[in-house]
């Protein structure tokens, strides 16, 4: 048997002047409470105050800031995804 | 290029002649993807590869406040690590494979990490040179045209400026300590000097990737460039500790503005790029051990969020498979139900 | 729930805070160690002793808490790139700059008193001359062992900083402040601790059959160890209830599936252990690296 390894968590946090999550990036964890955990070991060096969301890569449903822009045709016929970022094992439904 | 794709290189090309930023779920160029993971997977090895010489110190680290001080620096280089890590992860790649591709041999990292830290002396010289080195490299990645790259970029490079400054310091320290630990600087100097310049890789003429590395905003400044911006750095700096550099070439060349320096043993750098350098195979083979032996550690660390979560997240392999149908009462879990 | 959002940051969002914590100076000197300080560690704080105390008896009391923290962090510190994933090197070189800086507080404590410095205490003290428990010096053999004796000491070590710095019903804290002020300190960070070391006993005793049996060996040959614990000696400041101690023990036991083992104290060597300087045989080896390279120069300064 291959090696799985631990799922994608994307890193959110509010530092204590901030107004809203940012995005600061990811990590990988096997269970929730391991990933936050990580997070603030990585992304905030245990900085008190800071709130931190964390959250699978695979829940996550993205756009292209370019789908605006009159080349781009809505979703479906988009040849530029890059469907690879999004592989989970293979039980795990596409979202 | 097919003729769909033509507007969108446009746009990608556009986008980053503009000095913006290519974001990770903008088209690209399935190569400008494929050499952005290779870059950012290889600086990512580095960092990883990099907690080894240095670390191999902590445990006898010569006064409590420089074990801190280590400790710190080299926890450091596995967050710096893991930010790459998670930059190329936005371009598909999976870290389970980075790491594959490292021990394999597949991929590859900075090939200073291939010398052996022999003294404590080398944290210093280490900190002095190979992180000034890196970060004449990767003050201009922070304009990387890959968004992600050059954010992760910038967090770095906040902190290396710290831990160049510390290995100065401790240099400081020494150069004004007793005979012994003079001598023990010196040395250091002459086995780091030369495989840092060798850090910038190979001259521009033998670089054959450089033109289109820059047209995509992969690379800003051309190997020489940076080698030369280094050297017109660290000799200063040299003089100000009062070591001598091991190389009777350099001099300052007022008509070109900048230090001359003696040649590069580039058949020294290929041995030790192709995996003959005096370390190779033990950083490897440690890393290779770690990661084999702590398998079992991840797998059940997987195994136990799967039962706490429901079968939902977690793959189940053959052999669990007949436990788990022994349970199969716990296995019957709505898809919604495993967050709230 | 679904998180509808776009993945895409623009260059101008990075002034925001997130990315200012990396390198903002929390204060000076800690700059990435979390409770850790590169200064002189008691620097501006008033350390004469209160008149009411032995001198002698409080210096080797702190001797021992920091020797402990020391000689365990020394054996944290040998797994750095030994560890299962990379977020483990980060935690696991966290919990062992808390505990080095947890260290240099409390042999700066001692030595203010008896009038050394904490390098000439941690590198030019003899095997005999170290109080850690036998407990800081067992060299971990595998991931189990490692999370499993953190789970001990850092319950142990919490309990027992909660009541030096009279946190919690039971205690009116340490009589001296400073080692007071270092405890209430010192506990946040071992919380921190237990809590990571608590959770992979769980992962690991309730994650697969190998994790299981590999967990279980680790409670039964780590749990001779504890006995030293409970036998706090004539200078202690403190108590941990060993009733409290075992309820927090219990509960991560039985979350973890792992039976409690029923093993004896390892024995004493005519009554005497770890704090009265009899040490097991891999102290001189840990001596021997961690004082190597001080003790080749002497006279010199780092």
């Amino acid at each position: 048997m291959t090696d799985q390894g631990w799922p994608l968590w994307e890193v959110f946090l509010r530092g204590k002047r901030g107004l809203n999550h940012v995005h600061v990036g990811s990590l990988h964890a096997a269970d929730a409470e391991m990933a936050l955990h990580h997070a603030r070991d990585l992304y905030t060096r245990r900085n008190e105050g800071v709130s931190i969301w964390v959250v699978r890569a695979s829940d996550i449903t993205a756009s292209s800031p370019d789908e605006k822009d009159p080349f781009f045709k809505p979703a479906g016929d988009k040849v530029y995804r890059h469907p690879t970022f999004y592989e989970i094992p293979d039980d795990v439904p596409h979202m | 290029m097919t003729e769909q794709e033509q507007p969108l290189e446009a746009h990608f090309q556009d986008t980053i002649d503009r000095m913006s930023r290519i974001e990770p779920r903008d088209w690209m160029p399935e190569k400008y993807r494929a050499t952005m993971i290779r870059q950012i997977a290889q600086h990512a090895h580095s960092e990883i590869i990099g907690m080894q010489p240095e670390g191999n110190w902590i445990t006898r680290a010569p006064s409590l406040r420089r074990k801190a001080i280590l400790l710190a620096k080299v926890q450091d280089e596995a967050g710096h690590g893991m930010y790459l890590y998670s930059a190329a992860e936005t371009l598909g790649a999976d870290r389970a494979d980075l790491t594959e591709n490292l021990i394999s041999g597949r991929q590859k990292y900075s090939s200073i990490f291939n010398y052996p830290a022999l003294s404590y002396a080398d944290v210093g010289v280490i900190g002095w040179l190979v992180d000034g080195a890196a970060i004449c490299n990767q003050v201009p990645l922070c304009r990387s045209s890959y968004g992600p790259y050059a954010r992760a970029m910038i967090r770095i490079c906040k902190e290396e400026s710290f831990h160049q400054r510390q290995g100065y310091e401790l240099l400081m320290t020494m150069m004004r300590g007793t005979q012994a630990q003079r001598d023990m600087v010196q040395d250091a100097v002459n086995r780091t000097w030369w495989p840092s310049l060798m850090m910038f890789g190979p001259p521009d003429a033998n670089s054959p990737n450089t033109e289109q590395s820059m047209k995509w905003g992969v690379k800003r400044h051309t190997n020489d460039d940076l080698r030369q911006r280094f050297v017109d750095m660290t000799v200063p700096q040299a003089e100000k500790l009062g070591v001598t550099l091991p190389d009777p070439e350099l001099r300052w060349n007022p008509e070109r503005g900048h230090y001359d320096f003696g040649p590069v043993d580039w058949d020294e750098f290929k041995a030790v790029v192709s995996g003959n350098g005096p370390c190779n195979a033990q950083r490897l083979a440690r890393r290779k051990a770690a990661h084999d032996e702590g398998a079992w550690v991840r797998e059940a660390a997987l195994a136990h969020a799967a039962k706490s979560q429901g079968v939902k997240h977690a793959p189940v392999r053959d052999d669990q498979r007949q436990d788990l149908q022994a349970q199969s009462e716990r296995l019957v879990v709505p898809l919604e139900a495993s967050h709230d | 729930m679904r998180a509808w959002l776009t993945l895409t940051t623009h260059a101008d969002d990075f002034d925001g805070s997130p990315y200012d914590l990396l390198a903002q100076d929390h204060d000076a000197g800690h700059r990435w160690a979390f409770g850790t300080g590169f200064t002189d560690p008691l620097e501006g704080i008033d350390t004469s002793v209160p008149d009411a105390l032995d001198p002698g008896a409080l210096a080797r009391y702190c001797l021992a808490l920091g020797d402990d923290a020391l000689i365990y962090s020394h054996r944290l510190q040998q797994w750095v790139a030994h560890l299962p994933e990379l977020e483990e090197e980060t935690a696991v070189a966290n919990i062992a700059l808390d505990l080095l800086g947890q260290a240099r507080m409390l042999l700066a404590r001692a030595g203010g008193i008896i009038g050394q410095t904490e390098d000439e205490l941690a590198y030019f003290r003899t095997e005999k001359e170290f109080r850690n428990v036998r407990l800081a010096e067992h060299a971990d053999r595998d991931f189990a062992e490692v999370v499993v004796r953190l789970l001990m000491f850092s319950t142990w070590r919490l309990a027992l900083f909660e009541s030096l710095a009279g946190l919690g019903s039971s205690s009116a804290g340490a009589p001296d402040p400073v080692l007071a002020a270092i405890a209430a300190k010192g506990a946040n960070e071992l919380a921190y601790h237990r809590d990571y070391a608590a959770s992979w006993v769980v992962r690991l005793g309730d994650g697969t059959p190998l994790s299981h049996a590999k967990t279980q060996a680790a409670l039964d040959a780590l749990w001779p160890l504890l006995g030293e614990l409970f036998r706090p000696g004539p200078d202690a400041l403190g108590t941990v209830d060993p009733g409290a101690f075992d309820a927090v023990i219990d509960t991560v036991l039985a979350t973890a599936g792992l039976d409690r083992p029923a093993a004896a104290p390892l024995a004493a060597v005519g009554g005497r252990a770890g704090r009265d300087g009899v040490h097991t045989e891999a102290m001189g080896y840990i001596l021997a690296e961690l004082q190597s390279v001080a003790r080749a120069y002497p006279g010199a300064t780092w």
